[in-house]
């Protein structure tokens, strides 16, 4: 016999084909990454600190917990950066960098280690950060600062520095300055809803108008989504349903009532809708996996999303539709199961 | 209607694309392994009952005798493929981890090996229940890997109306290519053991199904068909699982086998090429199954091949003659989807091996077991429109019974795709296989 070799014993199959967890997190870094240098040449320093610090928060909270239950540290796989950067996306620019430290620590230990994990977690955790300093926050969070301010590259946002427990330094008056066009501190869809000021649809999509640190660009999101998309570590039917199910509910109202109501287009491209229904509504773990429950899951919160919008107090709309779709998403399932081959 | 078909392109949904590394060996012309010094014939090589052994230790046995009969119409006989004498009847490793009964024959070194010659027949003038019985007499099972006994698959019930047979030729797992070397080697053999196979279901049309990585074989076969239409060779587009049996049906004939029923109920029987050309080969001459084509391949082999290996070959052997030159390796029977692993290497070739797989630095590494993502990949893979990362996580639960109620485990026929896409490294199909065997064992816990 020329050669004995040592077997080895498992069942089949014994070749595999498939981008590891961590390959996968660290594609959608990769995706956030652009998003994250425009938000700061619109934005400036105090954007870049703010993603600094969630980024941070949330890796060293992943740590900390992994720590304390005795268990092999995650953060290897990427998925707390994930959260630390949609996290900071989804803040004013100008939010005070305590509270988001803040806001991280509650994501990773409430959104995430809480339900076990990566793999666990009911909803997008990064949204369980948000909604937490929401409520414990309000007026920082809705608290707008202009894109493209003279000065954002040396100085910062003055709430950016302010002190925990302080009362919120007041942006008011720094706002005035530093705009040019007389800047109300009001995004596109608080001009919609309170006063009824259309923005124009070509600005939201480029990105030129106020709003979260990272939902501004439309067409910058839409591509590092189609990267992913390539990859194949994106779902695009997730962002398409959600989508379509925002333009067709924005759309029946428009119909009804154009003067009260705004257009599907101003709609889809103004308020995060882009940037939560690329990144945050298609965060596999927390939405569905059946081809019919995807597009269940895509429709619901495009219709949320509106209603909130339109008949709610919030104008975030579009992240509390993801949470509710997000905790409806075993619901979607059970009722969604693909028709088998063979089957009836 | 097939969707696919409305594009020119004959397949199915889902699936996955591995890589085929079939050039290593699909030129390989089919040779002659010498035989071993010792054959080791386990009495089951076949799906049913094990056949019964007529022989006797000291016994002299001449290659092709008969050596083990069918023990009832769910099995099928045995024929020495040396000739020699018997070694002992005893308990070999089988791939299930368990062990069986085998005739040990060592090989009479001065024979000339040549073969127990019988009368031949005429086919054309047998009755289908005669060709039924003649195909059992070669001992014949589905050389596709499956080993069900071929003329059980033939007696088609009488309500059963079988409008076209299905030759398959896909051979859809990565490295073989020992069906693409039959076709090509054995197209006489090949057509008249499917006008056979056609009289023993009594089918007007037979269609045989290619992957069109093989061209060489459609060219090389419509060359050979018959004037009157009756049989046709179709490509379809090269994907796995095209081979399994729902698949090749609804890639060709653009429909579905109901769950849980049998391809007789549509009107289908499905025979796999070696299978047929090995009948077309053996039946007229009255002689059996002793040999089969094994395609020898994958890492560390100096001499990769096509070649006729004696029915009894232990592995040993076979590496010997492929000069394997690495250390440490896994030994597969059958492609790296849904091969089964070789523990031992006094491990013989059976009926249903049409490979030895050698893998090493090919094979996936070991990982640690990752939480489900729900990236819903393995749903996209699923060629039975399953719920993988559902039916996994019922599975991580032991709620076996859920699975099966619920989410057709029993649909699955373990063709790996899920695992092969996971990207949490979670052996869906390995679960699988262990949450079917537990059922079926439970439920015979329950009739009883
Ligand atoms: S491929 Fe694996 S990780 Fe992805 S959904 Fe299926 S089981 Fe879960
Ligand atoms: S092994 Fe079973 S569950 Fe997995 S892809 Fe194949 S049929 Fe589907």
């Amino acid at each position: 016999m020329a050669n004995q070799p040592k077997i080895d014993i498992r069942t089949s199959p014994y070749i595999r084909k498939a981008p590891t967890v961590a390959e996968i997190m660290r594609n959608v870094v990769y995706a956030l990454l652009p998003l994250a240098a425009y938000a700061i040449y619109q934005f400036g320093i105090s954007a870049l600190a703010l993603m600094i610090v969630t980024v941070l928060s949330c890796i060293s909270t992943e740590h900390l917990f992994c720590k304390l239950s005795d268990k092999k540290t995650t953060i290897g796989d990427a998925s707390a950066i994930i959260t630390g950067l949609l996290l900071a996306m989804t803040l004013p620019p100008g939010f005070p960098l305590w509270m988001g430290a803040v806001a991280g620590f509650v994501a990773i230990a409430m959104g995430k280690t809480l339900f076990g994990g990566l793999g666990f977690n009911v909803f997008n955790p990064a949204l369980v950060g948000r909604a937490f300093i929401q409520a414990a926050f309000p007026v920082s969070i809705t608290t707008w600062t202009p894109a493209l301010a003279t000065d954002r590259f040396i100085e910062f946002i003055p709430s950016t520095l302010a002190l925990p427990f302080m009362k919120p330094v007041a942006t008011a008056e720094w706002t005035a300055q530093v705009s040019i066009d007389g800047f109300s501190g009001a995004t596109p869809l608080a001009l919609m809803k309170f006063q009824g000021i259309m923005s124009d649809s070509m600005d939201l999509f480029l990105g030129l108008t106020a709003g979260s640190t990272g939902e501004t660009s439309s067409l910058l999101i839409l591509i590092c989504g189609a990267y992913l998309v390539y990859k194949n570590m994106l779902d695009w039917r997730i962002p398409a349903a959600v989508i379509f199910g925002t333009a067709l509910s924005a759309e029946c109202l428009y119909l009804l009532d154009p003067t009260k109501y705004p257009t599907a287009g101003f709609m889809v491209f103004s308020g995060g809708l882009m940037f939560a229904a690329v990144f945050m509504a298609s965060d596999m773990v927390a939405s569905p996996v059946t081809p019919k429950g995807i597009f269940v899951f895509g429709l619901l919160v495009g219709f949320l999303t509106v209603i909130i919008r339109l008949f709610g107090g919030l104008t975030e709309a579009v992240m509390y539709a993801i949470l509710f779709g997000n905790a409806a998403t075993p619901l979607i399932e059970s009722y969604t199961q693909p028709r088998i081959y063979g089957g009836k | 209607m097939n969707l696919f078909s409305l594009f020119g392109k004959k397949t199915f949904p889902k699936g996955i694309h591995p890589e085929g590394f079939k050039e290593e060996t699909h030129d390989h012309q089919a040779r002659r392994l010498p035989f071993p010094t010792q054959v080791i014939l386990p009495l089951s090589q076949n799906i049913g009952k094990p056949a019964a052994s007529i022989v006797h230790v000291g016994q002299q046995v001449q290659r092709g005798e008969l050596i083990a009969k069918a023990d009832g119409f769910m099995s099928v006989p045995l024929h020495s493929s040396v000739t020699g004498t018997v070694k002992k009847i005893d308990l070999v490793p089988n791939a299930r981890g368990g062990k069986e009964q085998a005739i040990f024959i060592d090989t009479a070194l001065s024979s000339t090996q040549s073969l127990l010659a019988h009368t031949p027949v005429d086919f054309e003038k047998m009755s289908r229940k005669e060709i039924i019985q003649a195909v059992q007499n070669t001992g014949m099972v589905g050389l596709g890997g499956a080993s069900f006994p071929t003329h059980v698959k033939m007696n088609i019930p009488d309500d059963c109306n079988i409008h076209t047979i299905l030759i398959n030729g896909c051979e859809c797992e990565p490295f073989l290519t020992t069906d693409h070397r039959i076709m090509l080697e054995q197209v006489e053999y090949l057509i008249r053991g499917i006008r056979i196979a056609m009289k023993s279901v009594d089918a007007p049309k037979a269609i045989i199904g290619v992957e069109d990585n093989k061209i060489n074989v459609l060219e090389a076969i419509k060359k050979h068909l018959p004037d009157d239409g009756s049989i046709s060779i179709e490509a379809v587009v090269t994907k796995y699982p095209q081979g399994a049996e729902k698949m090749l049906v609804y890639s060709l004939l653009g429909e579905e086998i109901p769950s849980g029923k049998l391809p007789s109920s549509i009107g289908v029987a499905i025979f796999n090429v070696a299978t047929l050309a090995a009948i077309g080969e053996l039946l007229p001459l009255k002689q059996a199954l002793i040999e089969r084509i094994v395609t020898i391949t994958g890492d560390d082999l100096n001499k990769p091949g096509n070649y006729l290996v004696p029915l009894g070959t232990p592995l040993s052997h076979i590496l010997e003659h492929a000069e394997f030159t690495g250390n440490e390796a896994e030994l597969i029977l059958g492609g790296p989807m849904m091969g089964m692993p070789a523990g031992f290497l006094n491990t013989p070739v059976k009926k249903g091996t049409g490979a030895v797989l050698v893998l090493d630095k090919r094979a996936t590494k070991r990982d640690d077991i990752l939480p489900c993502i729900k990236c819903s990949q393995c749903l996209q893979a699923c060629p039975i429109n399953l719920n993988p990362s559902e039916l996994g996580m019922l599975a991580a639960k032991r709620q076996y019974d859920v699975m099966e109620e619920k989410y057709h485990l029993n649909d699955c026929f373990d063709c790996g795709c899920c695992s092969y896409v996971c990207p949490s490294n979670i052996p869906l199909v390995q679960y699988f296989r262990i949450a079917k065997t537990l059922n079926r064992e439970r439920h015979m816990m329950e009739s009883h």
